[in-house]
């Protein structure tokens, strides 16, 4: 831990250009992973730039009947909001499914997209990591990794994104607003963090400087129709072994169309095109799930010690559809 | 008899006397100890498990603002040594497991002194290590004697023989993994030394324990050093014995001649050197007749030690007491390994013993044909297998029947894997419990006084780490002085108080109470009722006649429900409910806390708990609280302990048996049973995690 200065940011602007501007600056959002970072020594900003007293703490309706969720809503508030239970109950089971009360009080919508990896190597600085120094080699690649990634993975980095928010995000196919010095961009929540490749030290495609000021949940009609399924360890307070957010449109024993994302699998949260791909048109049947399932995972390379989940996601799989097809679902 | 107590206060369900200091923050734990001008250490770490240190670079730390002192082993004060090597830290440059202290920066804030630590550049020269627990290592060794003072190895009749003739059998290996004690409150020490003294205020189990430590390791007189310690959160024996972190504040206090200096371990450093349960690889083979009564039991375990110094847990204790059996062998091997050393969890020993066992007569029960509880009852002992003593008084049978008529044991499907209740496979399954009472006559002394406002002062170094301790000896002292609760006040926690032995073995009440009493009938017998002020009466803890003549434990029986999720294997404990024969309560309250707590451990390491050791490297790699998985409350539905109304005049005058342990012995078990029953998966290694029923 080293000696840091704090500043409240006024306004988005200035605390975008002092970031911008400051390669050892760092917004902090609610510090529940910040804070954990620096007193690790695996962050060692020497200026941080709160930017909770933004006024970006809003859930509002969109003309098209969408939702934007500011990045400073409390994870606590954004699973209780009402148009959020109503419209997109995946999000706010997976909301509800992360962390503690007193941390979902606390972590904040951006905050909770840019958490770090819970990789046990990464988190002890007298460990190599190439996450956390670039070259260092990985130390997971041989060790514990019984959380680690069985999909998209590199000898880089088999890390897994702990965040169950994000997974819930990417199935909603969400739009990440970013304000940055030269004005404003949108990222797709799917295309927000990236594999890790050659490169495990950048968990996503955000440059330095870039401010998550809000999300946006498209409208999705059938999203009232999902379900966010986690399987853990213990039964609150712990990360995803594996989970599943998942949306499903039916008609007329067919599947008119269908979201899925899987969590716990991946350095990203794992949009599973080619599930859906499978699914779209067919019928919604457990055989269909099933199929879809093992065409998603097909690619998967498990690592010694989470061969269960391959396992694990197909059986989450099936079962998140066939609870959303109706548990009659042939 | 002991001269039983006539219980008045005793059996009272009292409030905490210390409750309401606790719950307004007001109670003073050890860091919380106002000190001028306090100074605070960090320490520095080995980050190889075996070699030497060849350089230790401070200037960079040294040259920080607001740094105090840096320590190396290579400038530390010198400490007295052969005593004990996991005591004699930064003597020598040599490194015996990742995570050793092996420096220390004091500075005027624990930021800085962190920030320092991490500026400290070590050079080392590596030697190869080795932390890999098997069974089949060519050194496994047998220790002298384990834990406790028990028999390394036993043998009655032929047990090989009579497995081999057996008409039923049992033959299987079982595992518990490593295990790390985290109380809520991690391990603390403020340490002042100056002209007039060493004073330090720790969180321990002990004081005077801790004080006779601190003394023979600084060669110093123990009538210099004062230890305090009136509140404690939690230490389940890893506060029990001084560890290294209070020799390391220590020295910094030397060196800081006169100034404070606060230590407090980070979560993450409670995985390193203050202790953990070792991991257990255990062959039990159990035989029998075809009805079920037992001809053989044995049980082989292999653990590990650190190279270092030995710690050798009686895991097999349960095995050589629990059930009748003519031939029985039992042995403990251990590996030394380039680990810190293990040491006291929550009942050593007991805990991890009884889980292979039981577990062990689950699957006896299977193969006989027969209800779990109905085996054990048919392999009840007369006399205790071990000493052939009789019991001062044994009522399993007792437990595990009522426990069977209030957790509706009756009806259960004999077959497992017979009942799917949306979505889940439901079992239900039980175990037994055991804890010896241990007692340690000579070692616990109290003072009773009259003072000027009319009131009974009770003293005794005694330490109550969140067990009940301050209310219970004052329930005891009043029933002992014939007075109201209200007129006792109890004085505990600090060496300038008679000395008393440490909070373990669950024997604080039987060691510290039985002092009270004795002291409390000395004063009456002197002083009659109606004392004077300033009068006043000291005695210690005598002799218990009837140990020799009896053998001593208190029993439990406990049942699980458990539901596996069909899809994820994911397991659950709606409900676990345990019924005790422990002696008297003293107090129902703080008791089912204690068996309540108890059971939520055991739960906690059915399911969950497990220290990963990375082999590689050496050190646990799954060491903070998210990672390494203790019990929440979404765990814990209905936990529900009961206890029988058990008089035992042999134990001591309070006709308590202890109950700080009991509760964790043989959870795991009745969880793994119960586990086994709703699926069919027999888990014979802790813990019993999703993957396992996939
Ligand atoms: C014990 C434990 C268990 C947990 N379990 C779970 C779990 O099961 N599931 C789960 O999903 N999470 C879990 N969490 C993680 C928790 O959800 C995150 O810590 C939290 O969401 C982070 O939010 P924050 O606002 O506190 O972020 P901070 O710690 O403030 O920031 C995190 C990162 O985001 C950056 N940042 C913050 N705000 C912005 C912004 N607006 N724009 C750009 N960058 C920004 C910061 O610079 C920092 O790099 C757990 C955490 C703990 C400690
Ligand atoms: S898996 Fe990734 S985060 Fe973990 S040690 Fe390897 S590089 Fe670091």
């Amino acid at each position: 831990m080293i000696p840091f200065d704090y500043r409240r940011a006024d306004d988005v602007d200035s605390a975008v250009a002092t970031v911008t501007g400051n390669p050892r600056a760092a917004f902090l959002g609610g510090g529940t992973n910040l804070v954990d970072h620096m007193k690790l020594g695996i962050a060692e900003p020497e200026l941080l730039v709160d930017v909770t007293g933004l006024p970006l703490d809003r859930v509002e309706e969109l003309p098209d009947g969408g939702l934007r969720i500011g990045t400073n809503v409390r994870n606590s508030d954004l699973a209780a909001h009402p148009l959020v239970r109503e419209r997109y109950p995946v999000l706010a089971q997976a909301v509800l499914a992360g962390a503690s009360g007193q941390l979902r009080n606390l972590a904040t919508t951006g905050g909770n997209l840019l958490q770090r990896t819970r990789c046990v190597y990464f988190q002890d600085v007298t460990t190599p990591c190439n996450k956390r120094t670039p070259g260092e080699g990985c130390a997971a690649l041989h060790g514990y990794t019984r959380y680690h990634a069985v999909l998209g993975a590199s000898p880089h980095c088999v890390a897994v994104h702990p965040s169950d928010l994000a997974v819930a995000l990417t199935a909603l196919d969400a739009v990440v607003r970013v304000r940055r010095a030269d004005g404003e961009r949108t990222v797709r929540a799917s295309a927000l963090h990236r594999l890790p490749g050659a490169h495990a030290e950048r968990d996503t495609v955000l440059e330095h400087g870039e401010l998550i000021t809000a999300v946006d949940l498209p409208p999705l009609r059938f999203a009232a129709n999902s379900r966010y399924r986690k399987a853990r360890d213990r039964a609150s307070y712990a990360f995803a072994l594996v989970s599943v957010a998942a949306a499903l449109d039916v008609a007329d024993g067919r599947v008119r169309d269908v979201r899925l994302a899987l969590g716990g699998v991946a350095h990203k949260p794992w949009h599973a095109t080619l599930a859906e791909h499978a699914m779209r048109g067919g019928p919604a049947t457990v055989d269909a799930f099933q199929a879809a399932a093992d065409a998603e995972l097909a690619e998967a390379e498990p690592l010694p010690d989470n061969g269960f989940k391959l396992k694990l996601a197909r059986n989450m799989i099936v079962s998140a559809l066939r609870g959303l097809a109706g548990e009659d679902a042939p | 008899m002991t001269g039983l107590l006539r219980p008045r206060s005793i059996g009272a369900n009292r409030q905490r006397v210390d409750g309401p200091a606790k719950v307004t923050g007001t109670a003073p734990y050890a860091y919380e100890h106002p000190v001028p001008n306090p100074a605070y250490l960090h320490p520095v770490q080995a980050t190889i498990a075996r070699g030497d240190i060849t350089d230790m670079r401070t200037d960079e730390a040294v040259g920080l603002d607001g740094v105090l002192a840096v320590l190396t082993p290579f400038d530390a004060p010198r400490l007295e040594t052969g005593q004990d090597a996991e005591l004699e830290i930064l003597q020598s440059p040599e490194v015996h497991f990742r995570g050793q202290l092996i420096g220390a920066v004091v500075a005027e804030t624990p930021e800085i002194a962190r920030q320092a630590a991490g500026l400290v550049r070590v050079s080392y020269a590596r030697r190869d290590h080795d932390v890999s627990l098997s069974a089949d290592r060519s050194d496994l060794y047998r220790p002298d004697e384990v834990n406790a003072g028990g028999e390394t190895d036993t043998r009655q009749g032929d047990p090989d023989g009579a497995f081999a003739g057996a008409a039923r059998a049992v033959d299987a290996t079982y595992t518990t993994p490593m295990y790390h004690n985290n109380p809520m409150e991690p391990h603390t020490t403020v340490a002042s030394w100056d002209s007039t003294g060493l004073t330090i205020y720790d969180s321990t189990q002990g004081v005077h324990t801790m004080r006779q430590v601190v003394a023979s390791t600084f060669g110093i007189e123990e009538s210099d050093i004062r230890v305090v310690a009136p509140y404690v959160g939690g230490g389940f024996g890893s506060k029990g014995t001084p560890h290294a972190n209070i020799v390391l504040t220590v020295l910094a206090a030397k060196r800081m001649a006169g100034r404070p200096v606060k230590y407090a371990l980070t979560r993450q450093q409670m995985f390193s050197f203050v202790g953990y349960r070792t991991p257990t690889i255990q062959r039990v083979r159990l035989g029998a007749d075809e009805h079920g009564r037992l001809v053989s039991l044995s049980n082989h375990v292999v653990e590990q030690t650190s190279r270092i110094k030995e710690y050798a847990e009686q895991s097999c204790e349960p095995a050589r007491k629990m059930y009748a059996a003519p031939n029985r062998g039992t042995s403990h091997r251990l590996a030394p390994l380039d680990v810190p050393v293990p040491s006291w969890m929550r009942a050593p020993g007991e805990c991890p013993g009884m889980f292979a066992p039981e577990v062990a007569m689950d699957e006896l029960a299977q193969a006989c044909d027969l209800d779990p509880i109905e085996l054990r009852v048919r392999n009840e002992p007369e006399t205790d297998p071990a000493s052939g003593l009789p019991f001062s008084s044994r009522n399993l049978v007792a437990c595990l029947r009522e426990g069977a008529r209030r957790f509706g044991w009756a009806g259960r499907p004999a077959l497992a894997r017979s009942t799917l209740e949306g979505g889940w496979w439901v079992g239900t399954g039980v175990a037994s419990s055991a804890y010896p009472v241990h007692q340690s006559p000579g070692s616990s002394t109290a003072t009773v006084r009259f003072t000027a406002d009319r009131r009974y002062e009770v003293r005794i170094g005694a330490v109550d780490i969140g067990t009940g301790a301050w209310t219970a000896l004052t329930q005891i002292a009043a029933d002992a002085l014939d007075v109201p609760f209200e007129d006792v006040d109890l004085r505990i926690g600090d060496t300038g108080l008679p000395a008393a032995a440490v909070a373990g073995g669950s024997s604080g009440i039987t060691n510290w109470g039985w002092a009270i009493v004795e002291a409390a009938r000395a004063f009456r017998e002197k002083f009659g009722a109606g004392p004077s002020p300033g009068d006043e009466r000291t005695a210690t803890q005598p002799e218990n006649p009837h140990t020799e003549r009896f053998a001593m434990s208190a029993y439990g029986a406990q049942f699980a429900e458990v539901r596996v999720d069909t899809d994820t294997g994911e397991v659950r404990v709606p409900r676990l409910l345990g019924v005790f024969a422990a002696g008297r309560i003293v107090n129902p309250r703080t008791a089912r806390s204690q068996f309540v707590g108890g059971m939520t451990m055991g739960l906690s390491m059915a399911l969950h708990e497990e220290s990963v050791t990375d082999e590689r490297f050496g050190f646990v790699v799954n060491h903070d609280l998210a990672e390494y998985h203790i019990a929440a409350c979404a765990d814990v539905r209905s936990v529900e302990a009961h206890w029988l109304d058990e008089h035992d005049p042999y134990v001591n005058p309070m006709g308590t048996k202890g109950i700080g342990e009991i509760g964790i012995v043989g959870t795991a078990a009745a969880i793994a049973n119960a586990a086994y029953h709703a699926t069919g998966v027999r888990v014979r290694d802790l813990p019993i995690t999703a993957d396992k029923f996939l």
